[in-house]
């Protein structure tokens, strides 16, 4: 069947097959920064927004995206770099495999709480798993990226 | 050596560069095995034994093969008749060669019985239901302690082979190795102690848990040869490893490693890499693999569990005379590592009570059994161990009744000390009493050792635990590191060595920036291709800060010396009248001087001498870094839950290259080491099936579960290592498994002596 | 992963639950669960686009739509101030914000799943599940049937009542070792365990204040109630931690009710 959506501000049609999860779509159509974690919804790396809320792209059906619009970290490279730098300056990217998941994530938090206290920002992105961290300097580029966000902090 | 000059940033050793890899990690950009494979390569998918011990009486795979996209079905009858060994490691390896591709004999539950390609994944796996298999089901051995002389074998093949006799293997015994060590007469020095602490401890095989999982594609490239884009820390490894496999010669194979999502030792292990790679000999085609999570937790490369028995003797005021240590260590199902993993139980903990010990005896037998084969998991044996000797050192502590802090204080190795039980090296740089000193220091601990109870009935309790590890391997390891200079200056340099995600290729350029007095973005740094990198066996055993950081200050004095040479003849000067000064080389007394860009630039013509500098280095010491860790708990003596609400760790790795991933890498080891502790239970059934099969079933520790984790450094400075360097990335996950055990002895009067500490263990006890 | 050959959004409820009449059809909420289970189905009906997706708050409670996310349920102001925010506390355990966004209550009051925090905390509420076919049926009767062909469309949940959950979990994100709803209403005070690991029950009802605060009566129920073993605990623990998480639990309704007597004042 094909599926139309907006992906990253751009109208795309995908042939697609009925059991097809919008993970897999949206790798087929070249957005490489979603990443497969896990089978069985626990690790956050394949976190797209859908509608502007962070969801979980292995466990939405592609076909039920038509007419949505979905975002990739591919569609927000300003705010990438933003997140990126504050994540950089701290060296708590590590592999960076986690990465992009995490940081959709993150804009939804900035979102919904931007003034996001730690237990707050622990609590919102619990369901993105790292294992190279250990998630203190994870947190405190966060912190810091909704501080810029607040305008409480120049870049 | 001046940092600021002439408006640059000169050198970078010490501080907190960002990773150069990180611009493109943190905007998504496709840089990971997947993200880079051809479109049209084959789906590669296992088929696996859904028995823990089997022979396979019939395979049928005539329907599979006619259904659509199928490119190829392999079973046993289509590999070569080989045997090899996965584990990544120096030749010959200490691991025995017991594995061959595909195998009629199945030794544990997910041993491939048929390798499935087909053009997309849907259709390799509808194949694969229509294989047919009809096994004969073998008695199982589970459980380590009954494997060695048992009348089933596991490996009873006339071609198994081991490659390094000494290590004690013996396929008729179920034995991958077996050994003594021993220095003083221990049983005599136990006899004469006052208290000997005698307890057996173990811990588990738990997963690495990166979160790429395994994965590799293969293809023919344009000389025929097989090239392989792996996720691997092992590339040369990789190379020889499949070229064995395949019975090909190793100058077909070629093996390029792109950014990879974590490793923490699992991608030691080639644990995937042969499948597509003979799918693409035997089709032509492209063809990749990608392990599911729970591929990933069944058939993959966990930590080996271990039972370790410990006789821990000490006079009334604490003096430490002798340790007599026994482990047994489980292989699984083929023998990856096991040789080698369980040395360190011994040998990277005893060591660490050198100062009034009278002898040690350390003897260990690794086992196969019909489980998951283990591998390499950060810490390597060590953290096993540690957690046995920590654990009986806190034990002794209580029964004298005496500060755990101050035992360890009396008894730890000293600055200078030979350390019988560790080859006899020399602790050449030493501060674990100052780790010991500053830990306490900052969790509070002469205040809050043992415990207090909380207003709501909780329990805080703290509990410390030291730790050892390795830099590199003695005397086997080796990196080497090519630069050259290229145009206005800039150095290209090229490793070996396997930057996953540890910040490696950051870490050497820091290194080099510092030698060659210059910018760190002056430095380029090319990742691993087999066919163009300078040998380098690779990121593993704590080596690539200490092994190839040394090599990059070889290569880069000998570079120095070369830059100098092209200067000098460029000045019409002798090279004893010049110096180099990062950008320029300039006569001695000032009067003329050439830039770095100039005598770049010229060398590139003809006349002069190239520019460019290779060597390798290996060391004849392994200096051990320590730490000292402790651990604030939580526990809720109503249902035994026990949080870590603190853990403070302070380490010794001689001096800090860059303390931003230094200290990543402690804070991720710590909370791998608080999930060993107490989350993470890898869990077989009656049958020897993996329960733990995902991440759902087996929890690593989510951001809600990590507590303040405060690190700091207390550098020593190590005379054989790079600008005083040791290592840091294995050391960082031994501490919380021994120290959290006692911080809930501490709390409820509760000694975890096995592996997890579960709320249930500390509520009703444990049992035998 | 589950498989199914033709996918449909349907257009009413009417068209799904036609469509749900074969065997060979599957009703697609949250597809969160569903897709990890391997089921090979024809069709795979999906509800996103009938509208059951509102909280409602009516005369007696709250009308709550069976496509309506965990999350949404977590953060509904209304829902929350009614419940002392048990919902917030209650759902905020499960694996990660993505995952509620999508998770739908329709979906996990369907599976009864035995480690739902959702399904023991609505059945300690004595919610009811509206079936497009057979009406409006206790969750509570609802909850020990099989799977059958009918479509939630929605829940109902009773206002006026208090309600606190207590679990223990492996770790934070972590499915419960044991989960322990309690609820009190003008009937008294309902308690309800689940991750048993077998499906919630009911271990008590109709209890009196003055008996719930009881340990022994408390210890009794517990003592009357089934245990298992699984992966995250033995059957031993689950018994012996029952209780504890009881009284806590309905400290924790007594603790909201005092706290909301204290705001009111205010």
């Amino acid at each position: 069947m094909n599926v139309e959506f907006m992906l990253n501000g751009r109208k795309v049609s995908a042939l697609i097959e009925a059991d097809d999860s919008l993970y897999t779509v949206l790798r087929a159509l070249g957005m490489y920064s979603v990443k497969c974690g896990c089978e069985t919804t626990n690790c956050g790396l394949c976190t797209v927004h859908m509608d502007g809320k962070a969801v979980l792209s292995c466990s939405v059906p592609a076909a039920r995206c038509a007419g949505h619009e979905i975002t990739t970290l591919e569609g927000m490279q300003d705010e990438a770099k933003l997140l990126g730098s504050c994540l950089a300056g701290e060296g708590a990217e590590q592999c960076g495999f986690c990465a992009p998941g995490m940081m959709m994530n993150v804009f939804a938090l900035a979102k919904e709480n931007p003034h996001a206290t730690d237990d707050e920002i622990d609590a919102f992105l619990a369901g993105n798993l790292c294992r190279c961290s250990g998630y203190v300097s994870q947190r405190r580029a966060v912190k810091k990226y909704l501080s810029i966000k607040a305008g409480e902090v120049c870049v | 050596m001046s940092e600021q000059k002439r408006g640059r940033v000169i050198g970078g050793v010490g501080k907190p560069v960002p990773k150069k890899d990180a611009p493109a990690l943190l905007t998504g950009k496709p840089v990971y095995t997947a993200d880079i494979a051809p479109k049209d390569c084959l789906c590669v998918k296992l088929l696996h034994s859904p028995h823990a011990h089997a022979m396979i009486e019939e395979i049928d795979v005539s329907r599979a093969q006619k259904m659509p996209g199928v490119a190829c079905i392999l079973t046993y009858k289509d590999v070569p008749d080989v045997r090899f060994t996965q584990a990544g490691q120096t030749y010959p390896e200490f691991s025995p060669y017991d594995r061959l591709i595909l195998d009629r004999h199945l030794r544990c539950v997910g041993d491939p019985v048929a390798i499935v390609a087909a053009e997309t994944e849907k259709q390799a796996l509808a194949a694969m239901k229509l294989i047919r298999v009809k096994y004969q089901v073998l008695e199982a051995i589970l459980d380590a302690k009954q494997a060695m002389d048992n009348q089933t074998l596991i490996h009873p093949e006339e071609n198994w082979r081991a490659l390094v006799p000494s290590c004690g293997a013996d396929n008729r015994r179920n034995l991958v190795a077996m050994g003594e060590d021993a220095h003083g007469d221990v049983e005599a020095e136990l006899a004469a102690c006052d208290i000997v602490i005698d307890q057996e401890y173990s811990t588990q095989a738990n997963q690495q848990c990166m979160m790429e999982t395994f994965r590799a594609f293969t293809r023919m490239d344009y000389y025929g040869r097989l090239e392989i884009v792996s996720s691997t820390q092992v590339p040369f490894h990789v190379r020889r490893i499949i070229a064995t496999a395949l019975d090909i010669p190793k100058s077909r194979v070629r093996v390029v490693k792109p950014r990879i999502g974590g490793g923490f030792g699992a991608k030691q292990t080639a644990v995937c890499e042969q499948y597509p790679a003979i799918v693409t000999m035997k089709t032509g085609r492209p063809a990749m693999i990608i392990y599911t999570r729970e591929e990933s937790m069944t058939l993959s490369s966990p930590r080996h569990a271990m039972t370790m028995h410990v006789r821990l003797g000490a006079m009334k005021d604490g003096t430490i005379r002798a340790i007599d240590l026994h482990t047994l260590s489980n292989s699984g199902a083929y023998g990856e590592h096991g040789p080698t993993t369980v040395g360190l139980s011994g040998h990277k903990s005893i060591p660490l009570y050198t100062h009034h010990m009278k002898a040690f005896r350390f003897a260990w037998h690794t086992v196969y059994t019909n489980t998951m084969s283990a591998g390499a998991y950060r810490g390597y044996g060590a953290t096993q161990g540690l957690f046995a000797v920590e654990s009986a050192v806190n034990e002794l502590a209580h029964a004298l009744n005496m500060d755990p802090a101050a035992l360890r204080e009396h008894n730890i190795v000293r600055e200078g000390e030979a350390m019988p039980a560790y080859y006899g090296e020399t602790a050449a740089s030493c501060a674990v009493d100052r780790c010991i000193a500053r830990a306490k220091e900052m969790i509070g601990w002469e205040k809050k050792y043992p415990a207090r109870t909380l207003e709501n009935g909780h329990i805080r309790a703290v509990g410390m635990a030291l730790a050892m590890q390795g830099s590199g391997i003695s005397n086997v390891d080796t990196g080497a590191v090519m630069i050259r200079l290229g145009d206005d200056g800039i150095y290209n340099m090229s490793i070996g060595a396997t930057d996953m995600g540890t910040g490696c290729d950051t870490i050497l350029a820091q290194m080099a920036a510092q030698s060659l007095e210059c910018p760190v973005d002056n430095i380029t740094v090319h990742g691993v291709d087999t066919d163009t990198s300078p040998y380098d066996c690779g990121s593993y055993a704590s080596s690539t800060t200490y092994v190839t950081g040394m090599a990059v200050v070889k290569t880069c004095e000998e570079l120095r010396k070369k830059i100098i040479r092209v200067g000098a003849q460029l000045l019409d000067c002798a090279e004893g009248e010049v110096l180099f000064e990062g950008d320029r080389v300039v006569k001695a007394d000032a009067s003329v001087s050439v830039t770095l860009a100039e005598i770049a630039n010229a060398h590139m013509m003809a006349g002069y001498e190239d520019i460019s500098a290779c060597i390798s280095s290996g060391s004849p010491v392994s200096p051990p870094p320590f730490m000292c860790g402790c651990a604030e708990i939580d526990l809720d003596p109503m249902t035994g839950e026990v949080n870590v609400v603190d853990y403070v760790g302070v380490v010794d790795c001689g001096t800090v290259i860059n303390p931003n991933l230094a200290m990543r890498q402690t804070e991720g080891g710590l909370l791998q080491g608080i999930g060993m502790a107490l989350y993470e239970r890898p869990t077989l059934d009656h049958l020897g099936r993996t329960v733990s099969n995902s991440f759902l079933q087996y929890k690593i520790p989510a951001r809600i579960d990590a507590p303040s984790i405060r690190v700091e450094f207390e550098p020593s400075y190590e005379p054989t290592g790079p600008f005083g360097a040791k290592s840091i990335g294995e050391i960082v996950i031994n501490t919380p498994s021994p120290a959290i055990a006692d911080a809930v002895y501490n709390a409820c009067g509760v000694r975890v002596r096995h592996l997890p500490i579960t709320s249930e263990k500390v509520l009703l006890g444990e049992r035998e | 992963m589950a498989k199914y050959k033709n996918y449909v959004l349907a257009r009413s409820i009417e068209e799904a639950y036609e469509l749900n009449q074969k065997k060979s059809s599957v009703i697609v909420a949250g597809n969160m669960w569903l897709r990890m289970c391997g089921m090979n189905k024809q069709t795979a009906v999906d509800l996103s686009l009938l509208g059951l997706d509102r909280i409602e708050k009516t005369q007696d409670g709250f009308v709550v739509g069976a496509m309506t996310t965990l999350r949404a349920l977590e953060t509904d102001t209304a829902l929350n101030d009614a419940f002392g925010s048990v919902f917030a506390r209650a759902l905020a355990p499960i694996v990660g914000t993505q995952f509620r966004s999508t998770a739908t209550v329709g979906g996990s009051v369907y599976s009864r799943f035995g480690f739902s925090d959702v399904s023991a905390l609505l059945l300690a509420l004595d919610a009811e599940v509206v079936l497009h076919q057979r009406g409006v049926v206790k969750l509570s009767e609802y909850q020990l049937e099989a799977w059958d062909r009918d479509i939630i469309t929605h829940i109902r949940i009773p206002g006026g009542q208090r309600a606190s959950v207590q679990s223990v979990r492996v770790s934070g994100t972590d499915i419960p070792t044991l989960v322990c709803a309690a609820a009190k209403s003008e009937k008294g005070i309902r308690i309800v365990l689940g991750a048993r690991p077998a499906r919630a029950v009911i271990a008590a009802d109709g209890l009196k204040l003055v008996d719930a605060q009881n340990i022994h009566i408390i210890e009794e129920i517990a003592g009357r109630t089934a245990f298992g073993t699984n992966l995250r605990a033995g059957e031993a623990y689950r018994r012996r931690i029952a209780p504890v998480l009881m009284a806590r639990a309905v400290k924790g309704c007594m603790e909201c009710e005092a706290k909301e007597a204290a705001e009111d004042e205010c």
